[in-house]
């Protein structure tokens, strides 16, 4: 069974404040069913071991937020057959994970599986919330109200060009977590995490629940950055990276945190068994 | 509300439009709203675009009675000749408008998309007289199938940017050029060509559209002391339909969209869409920041879609034409690329006019037209002239 509606967020929310080693909080991003439908499983089983949230993307033809790598693993993934069908079915069967799962999808492929549907199938699966990069917050009231109904996160985005009042109504409005983009762009690019500080203070203050950096965020240098002025980092782009090149996708994010936590965490305790490199 | 009123202030027509877009986005567009809204009420704004119409577009173009056409046809058919406009098509008036509110509101450079290249080359020359740098992004399958007005926006000092990702045309450039917006949308101004994307572009390009209508509806009543049974124009993303259409809204006029239907034809759909007929064939989602009818699969995904037309080979349409649409306001239709083709044939040998194949889409269903109603009075929108297809035709046996 899965655990009573309002806990799905909480948890989540919970988790980001309170990482389960080390600080900031890790929230991995993998396009559904890459590098393949087959290998996908355990591919999320692994990074679930080792993040503290681990954000599933839904491919779309059109990712019109995103960059390269992300343009090219959700074409892969739609050539390999992924849909938002079987993304809710795989995490039917997949098991428990180590932590929570949010869905990351642009709004047509939702729009086309119906809201009603998707936050009934959703719910049952153990989604804990949803991202939608085109979906700001004039267009996205109704579907809030039935996301939040059904139990689960609207994660709200931020960026550095958003005004001050509307800053405290995404903030305010936002549940699981709140997105803070790091910079305008497109998602894998160059990250900026200089001269960003007083934007994410401003976030932070009128937060509620935890804020989490993302795009371009690929090093250890600029996890160390963020560290003191957010409660999480999300990896998206550098992480489908190495796993295009083969590379250890566990330990990539291990080292990354432990590499940024300057000792405040220590090495090994992130993660458990199934944190163990596929 | 009548038809002429919307979009509402969220940039709906109906339930179509809206704004789904990045937050990074949101800003931009509530400036460019803002600023659109100032420079078509301010008196000198309107002068400044007047004399450009005038003095370097070439406006107001003819209304052309197209006689032995319209008696092959069965029709009484008039031309509003676009064709005639500078640059060859009617995005010029559009691409002249907002070239002036991107100066107007200080942006450093200009971003454009094209499919035709139409588009492309008006944003070009637009920027080019008012000393704005411009970048165009263009599908690399359209670059090679428009090769000459490539050249034409590199001889106006743009940048050409061919796009690879995706289906390598319209939609894909489009996708392109917004993530290039996206990465500095307060010194970017995003020039787009059609009546397409999020709130203010489906409105802001319409507003610099109507010309066409407002100046054929003058000329037709001059000419003729009545209005035209029905306006009948090609629709792609549908900017010049909107410009032709809007102004005869509160009229007993009928109003016709022809879309591309493609190889399939008028009544074929295949899986894959073999075609580019939106309205007809599609259902609505949101595809570039606005909710409309869309080409897509049971998933959501957006079909890649197949037109001879560059310029009508897209899997959306402006959400106004879907209002429309829903609303039995106006009509729409597809004709194949073949009925296409074999119109362009008769307009070039009947009446000197090559037409471009987006616009003899038009024309084939403007054919259909007369067959059904014969002897009826017909305006038909005359987007632009053939000679970017010269390439086409000739590998069509024509």
């Amino acid at each position: 069974m899965t655990a009573p509606p309002v806990g799905r967020v909480t948890a989540l929310e919970r988790r980001l404040k309170h990482p389960t080693s080390g600080a900031p909080a890790l929230v991995a991003y993998l396009t559904a069913g890459f590098p393949s439908r087959s290998a996908f499983p355990d591919l999320l089983r692994s990074v679930a071991g080792v993040a503290d949230a681990v954000e599933i993307g839904v491919p779309f033809t059109d990712p019109m937020a995103d960059g390269i790598t992300i343009q090219r693993t959700s074409r892969i993934a739609l050539e390999d057959g992924v849909t938002l069908h079987w993304i809710l079915e795989m995490l039917g069967s997949v098991g428990r994970l180590e932590a929570p799962v949010l869905l990351m999808s642009y709004v047509n492929p939702l729009l086309a599986y119906g809201w009603h549907r998707l936050t009934d199938r959703a719910g049952e699966v153990d989604v804990a919330g949803f991202i939608v990069p085109d979906l700001p917050w004039e267009e996205c009231q109704p579907v809030r109200s039935r996301i939040e109904g059904a139990g689960m996160a609207l994660v709200q985005l931020v960026s550095p060009l958003t005004p001050e009042p509307r800053l405290q109504t995404l903030c305010a409005a936002s549940r699981g977590f709140v997105y803070a983009v790091t910079t305008t762009g497109t998602t894998g690019g160059e990250g900026n995490t200089e001269g960003i500080a007083d934007y994410l203070r401003r976030v932070t203050r009128h937060s509620t629940v935890p804020v989490c950096a993302g795009f371009g965020i690929r090093s250890t240098r600029q996890v160390r950055q963020l560290a003191p002025h957010v409660d999480g980092v999300v990896i998206g782009s550098a992480l489908l990276e190495v796993i295009e090149r083969g590379g250890e996708p566990a330990r990539f994010l291990r080292d990354l945190c432990e590499g940024s936590s300057g000792g405040m965490g220590g090495a090994g305790q992130r993660g458990g068994p199934a944190a163990a490199t596929p | 509300m009548t038809a002429t009123t919307w979009p509402d202030a969220r940039g709906r027509f109906g339930k179509f439009g809206g704004r789904y877009v990045p937050e990074t986005l949101v800003g931009a567009l509530e400036r460019l709203d803002l600023a659109a809204h100032e420079a078509l009420a301010d008196e000198r704004f309107g002068e400044t675009l007047s004399l450009e119409l005038e003095s370097w577009v070439g406006r107001p173009t003819p209304l052309s009675r197209a006689q032995r056409l319209g008696d092959a046809w069965g029709l009484e058919l008039w031309l509003k000749r676009e064709d005639l406009a500078h640059t060859g098509a009617h995005k010029i008036n559009n691409a002249v408008g907002q070239a002036l509110l991107a100066q107007r509101m200080g942006a450093g450079r200009v971003v454009a998309e094209t499919g035709a290249g139409q588009h492309g080359v008006a944003a070009a020359a637009a920027c080019a007289r008012l000393g704005l740098p411009c970048t165009v992004y263009m599908g690399a399958i359209d670059m090679k199938r428009q090769a000459p007005n490539v050249q034409r926006m590199r001889l106006f000092g743009t940048e050409v940017v061919p796009v690879e990702a995706g289906d390598a045309t319209l939609r894909a450039a489009i996708d392109e050029a917004m993530r290039d917006w996206v990465a500095d949308p307060e010194g970017t101004f995003y020039l787009l060509g059609s009546v397409v994307g999020p709130h203010p572009y489906p409105w802001l390009v319409r507003q610099f559209q109507r010309v066409i209508g407002i100046e054929a509806r003058h000329q037709f009543l001059k000419r003729t002391g009545g209005l035209p049974d029905a306006c009948i124009a090609c629709v792609g993303g549908g900017s010049n339909a909107i410009g032709l259409f809007h102004p005869f809204l509160d009229d007993p006029v009928e109003l016709i969209g022809i879309e591309a239907g493609g190889a399939t034809g008028r009544s074929g759909i295949d899986g894959g869409a073999g075609h580019a007929a939106t309205i007809t064939h599609g259902s609505p989602g949101v595809l570039h920041g606005c909710y409309s009818m869309l080409l897509q699969d049971s998933d959501g995904q957006i079909l890649e879609t197949h037109s001879v037309s560059a310029g009508l080979d897209y899997p959306g349409v402006g959400p106004e034409h879907s209002f429309l649409n829903s609303s039995s306001i106006a009509y729409y239709y597809t004709v194949s690329d073949a009925e296409a083709i074999g119109a362009l044939e008769e307009c070039s040998r009947l009446e000197g006019i090559l037409p471009a194949l987006e616009t003899a889409h038009a024309l084939a269903g403007a054919k259909n037209y007369g067959r059904d109603h014969p002897g009826a009075s017909l305006l038909l929108g005359c987007s632009g002239r053939g000679d970017k297809d010269l390439d086409i035709l000739a590998g069509a046996g024509l």
